[in-house]
């Protein structure tokens, strides 16, 4: 279900990391939590995030909730097939759902972040 | 939390339960978008247990049920009901609500879940003065809404009850799955269907004959997730949001249903009042122009003054807009009036448009 090459934060996003660069989504768990999704709010390009700092707001039918980014970097894209399809969230999460590119500024921030494995059995103390 | 009869068969079924008002509820069970357009365009099974039934009866019951609804219960007959609401003497909403007749002697009142205590405690306070016995039945019926285009064809080869001939707000008793039920032409998503009150204990074995009956058509369950989203499309009001002790009658756009010339009834004055001086503002239907959507509490500005706010709003599963009600002045509630809501950091552009946001073809 997780892959084994992404990282996972706590908010439930993922993120996979492809040598400077890195996708950003959320995780299968979180598009189940929200159901639906209707609409993705999208940061700029070339915004400069910080470790955890609010980058954009995904909202379902229901519930509106903050997208957190999992480590400092700047936006070097956004997917901007979820403006006609954030659909796709709940589609392909790990996928064709993915939310930002980032240009990664601080590996070592990685290390606060959870292997599939550790965010299993995070999701497991959850839904307990 | 309270849990209606039907919760186990809820949960075997996998329903996301969520609480509301003290009750456990199945807020989806296989995605809103999915159950709001099933009941749009097949059919979908509601547990509405949750609302509330209080019963008035009595030889003075049509007195009583006339003093405290501004709607004309005196048209009613037995197996007939309305739409009305509890008004407070400045014509503001405690509740609304369905009055059913049962018997000349017999009124049923179904509330909103929210305010069943709070309607049972306000009747109550003014009963003196009416030969009337009224009861709290809220934890003794179960309800189940049966609602979509292909309601009568899931739901009319399970009982002897003619459905067919069945007419908006008209009722009758009859049997399912050998159980008393009382069956009515009503709903809360804008379509046409049915909803069932039973006092049995094992209403189960109903809901499960039903869903059965209809998964050939499309049948599926709903949650309150796309109850909301149903009900808005049909603006439909919504007790808490839409409508409260602080809105009248007038204002939220339902003055067809005041019949003054019925006699006394709590809020007459008032709304007499309001309606000769005209009303100061109105509900309005809207739709976000650009992009967002517009949750309830947003706030509503007119020439970057904040107005009011948004009292509903969702994205919309079957047109696919971001729309919202709000109370505006009464010079901007025109359809094609433009006005900003605020949505997090931007002001956003609304428009005002035509209600009901979505109207069921005539068959």
């Amino acid at each position: 279900m997780y892959p084994d090459d992404f990282y996972y934060s706590q908010d439930h996003e993922w993120i996979k990391v492809e040598g400077e660069k890195a996708l950003v989504g959320i995780t299968d768990f979180a598009q189940k939590q929200l159901g639906d999704v209707v609409y993705v709010e999208l940061p700029k390009i070339g915004t400069q995030l910080e470790f955890h700092q609010p980058l954009g707001v995904i909202e379902s039918v229901k519930a509106v909730s903050d997208l957190y980014s999992p480590v400092s970097g700047e936006v070097l894209e956004a997917n901007e097939e979820l403006n006609n399809s954030p659909e796709l969230v709940n589609e392909d999460p790990h996928g064709k759902g993915w939310i930002i590119r980032l240009k990664v500024k601080d590996e070592s921030e990685l290390q606060k972040l959870m292997s599939a494995v550790e965010y299993e059995k995070f999701l497991e103390g959850i839904e307990d | 939390m309270k849990k209606t009869r039907l919760n186990t068969s809820h949960k075997n079924l996998g329903a996301k339960m969520i609480e509301f008002f003290g009750w456990e509820m199945p807020v989806e069970f296989s995605g809103i978008i999915k159950e709001h357009l099933a009941v749009r365009t097949k059919a979908g099974l509601f547990d509405v247990s949750h609302m509330g039934e209080i019963l008035i009866s009595g030889k003075q019951a049509i007195d009583f049920v006339q003093f405290l609804t501004p709607n004309d219960a005196a048209r009613l007959s037995p197996n007939k009901a309305q739409y009305s609401a509890l008004t407070t003497p400045k014509g503001t909403f405690i509740d609304d609500l369905l009055v059913y007749c049962l018997s000349p002697e017999e009124y049923l009142l179904v509330v909103n879940a929210a305010n069943s205590n709070k309607d049972y405690e306000w009747i109550l306070s003014h009963k003196q003065g009416f030969e009337v016995m009224v009861k709290n039945k809220s934890d003794d019926y179960t309800q189940i809404a049966l609602q979509g285009p292909n309601a009568l064809k899931i739901l009319q080869p399970l009982t002897e009850i003619n459905l067919e001939e069945m007419k908006p707000f008209w009722s009758s008793w009859g049997k399912l799955e050998g159980e008393e039920v009382l069956i009515s032409q009503t709903g809360y998503t804008g379509e046409d269907g049915f909803e069932i009150y039973t006092l049995s204990l094992r209403p189960e074995k109903i809901w499960e004959a039903i869903l059965e009956q209809g998964k050939d058509v499309g049948l599926i369950p709903i949650g309150l997730g796309a109850r909301d989203t149903l009900r808005l499309e049909a603006k439909l009001m919504l007790y808490g949001n839409d409508i409260n002790e602080t809105t009248t009658v007038l204002e939220a756009g339902l003055g067809w249903l005041v019949k003054f010339k019925k006699g006394e009834f709590l809020g007459r004055e008032a709304l007499l009042a309001q309606k000769g001086e005209g009303i100061k503002r109105e509900i309005v239907g809207f739709e976000i122009v650009g992009a967002g959507i517009a949750r309830s509490h947003y706030p509503v500005f007119i020439n970057n003054k904040k107005v009011s706010e948004v009292t509903s709003g969702s994205y919309s599963p079957y047109l696919k807009k971001s729309i919202g009600l709000t109370y505006l002045p009464i010079d901007f509630t025109e359809v094609g009036t433009e006005f900003k809501i605020g949505i997090r950091d931007r002001k956003v552009s609304a428009r005002v448009v035509p209600t009901p946001f979505y109207k069921r073809s005539e068959k």
